[in-house]
């Protein structure tokens, strides 16, 4: 590891002011930054510890959530009115990494988390366009089985590691932004851009601009929610397929749906197109098949990764049929 | 400027590269708590900050300042082991004993977790209590790897301290 300089920010106001300055990272669980140093893929020269900025979990004034940056991920798991009102976001926190990982890791940094493709992990061996612009992309030809089928370019085709974020998609979760031009609010969904020619620019984030927290909307339909996760072992992996979703039945349809997914594109996939054909409808397994058809209609997939189309469709009817207690 | 371990002081160190992990092997000298992957993937060095179980290869020592940490070295009294440590030894709960410290602090945490009603990915009722059960400490250890293979004697183990606790 290259050496460092490390201060911490007693205010938002202060680490969005060190935020700025060159060669400046924010610094929260340190599971995926530490991590990265010492492999040699991120270099910063000066870490700010944002750990002591706000963990507070409050209601808001319409009935939702604000969830500070620095909340720990355990916290928000465990907490009371999350677990009642959104059990979609507790169970998809809980299906990530390990207790350890968990009781570490902030709400801001889950979702500033980088790549965990092999080849960006790898600076000495691997190309990649995400590591070095322009460089190649050894994922394509390579070991491809965690990687996206879906919203992927030539340049990258790494898929977003987050459990977290994929129900805080489904949920209209909101993004607390605060940056040299003040404070703005961004769309969790809309908040992540795709790889396209420029992988290594993840965000819509300004140089500059801090998460300093997440609110969720109230959201009623989210009482009735689940989250599944498909993965290689039973605890302690990343997905190669997740669903989030929540879903509300009257007289035989669905009246209400949100549906998300992981492992399968760069960024926690909403998928907006199979919701609107699902809706008005009952859930059944053709429904649910012809609904995930539309949403992957442009999917590409790759050798090592083509299962996922199936396993994804299966996979949303699967945690559709149990949520809302339809086995056809 | 310092962090608690097991009640002694330990100076924080100048370099913030120093790992929490390196600071109780190489500086304070516990040895007990052991380098396995050093990127997050093993569960070896885990330890526990302000009784919550972490990682120390993944802590910087400069951000346990003010903190008090526990390893293996300070869950007995010197002279009589902790339950947990006793019930490894009754099932067999270890082979080479490589992982065996990462696993013990995390199983001291975790049933301390399932008493406070930390819900799990595998607990059923999300609002209820969780219950003691083979699954659940499975799920919640998984962040422990045995390359040995001991997790079945592992979850007699904290079964057994659980079932101790109750009574």
């Amino acid at each position: 590891m290259i050496p460092f300089s490390y201060t911490r920010a007693t205010s938002p106001e202060e680490a969005q002011g060190l935020a700025a300055l060159d060669g400046h990272r924010l610094l929260g669980g340190g599971t995926n930054l530490v991590d990265l140093m010492r492999k040699g893929v991120e270099h910063p020269t000066t870490l700010v510890d944002v750990t002591a900025l706000s963990a507070d979990i409050s209601e808001t004034a319409q009935g939702g959530l604000r969830i500070g940056a620095a909340t720990r991920n355990t916290a928000l798991a465990a907490h009371p009115l999350v677990r009642m009102r959104y059990p979609v976001l507790s169970r998809a926190i809980l299906a990530g990494a390990s207790a350890q990982i968990r009781n570490m890791a902030t709400v801001a940094g889950n979702i500033l988390q980088r790549s965990r493709c092999a080849y960006f992990n790898d600076p000495a061996g691997s190309r990649c366009n995400k590591r070095i612009p322009g460089s190649g992309c050894d994922a394509r030809e390579g070991f491809n089985r965690y990687h996206a089928i879906l919203g992927g370019s030539d340049a990258c085709i790494s898929a977003h590691p987050s459990d977290m974020c994929v129900a805080l998609v489904a949920l209209d979760a909101q993004v607390h932004l605060l940056g040299l031009a003040g404070a703005r609010t961004v769309p969790l969904a809309e908040f992540y851009r795709l790889p396209g020619e420029t992988p290594q620019i993840e965000t819509v984030m300004a140089l500059g601009e801090i998460i300093t927290a997440i609110e969720l909307p109230p959201l009623p339909v989210a009482a009735r929610s689940a989250y599944r996760k498909v993965r290689d072992r039973a605890s302690y992996a990343f997905a190669l397929v997740s669903v989030a979703t929540c879903a509300r039945v009257e007289d035989g349809v669905l009246t209400e749906l949100r549906l998300a997914f992981g492992g399968i594109a760069p960024k926690p996939w909403r998928a907006l197109r199979a919701e609107q054909a699902l809706l008005g409808g009952p859930v059944t397994r053709d429904a649910v098949f012809a609904a995930m058809d539309l949403e992957l209609a442009e999917a590409e997939p790759l050798a090592g990764n083509a299962f996922k189309l199936e396993l994804a469709r299966r996979t949303a009817f699967a945690v559709l049929a149990d949520l809302t207690g339809e086995t056809a | 400027m310092a962090i608690s371990v097991n009640g002694t002081d330990i100076p924080i160190p100048d370099d913030p590269r120093v790992s929490l992990l390196d600071l109780l092997r190489e500086r304070a000298h516990l040895t007990g708590t052991k380098v396995g992957c050093n990127q997050g993937a093993c569960g070896a060095c885990t330890v526990l900050l302000d009784g919550e179980r972490v990682l120390s290869c993944l802590t910087l020592a400069v951000q346990a300042d003010g903190r008090a940490v526990t390893t293996i070295e300070g869950l007995g009294d010197g002279q009589t082991l902790h339950p947990m440590q006793q019930a490894f030894i009754d099932h067999d709960g270890f082979q080479c004993g490589y992982c065996t410290p990462g696993q013990i602090c995390a199983a001291v945490a975790m049933l301390r977790e399932l008493q406070d009603g930390v819900p799990s990915y595998v607990t059923a009722e999300l609002a209820g209590p969780g219950a003691v059960t083979a699954e659940e400490i499975r799920e919640r250890m998984s962040g422990n790897l045995c390359r040995c293979g001991a997790h079945n004697g592992i979850v007699e183990a904290i079964l057994q301290v659980a079932k101790e606790q109750a009574t």
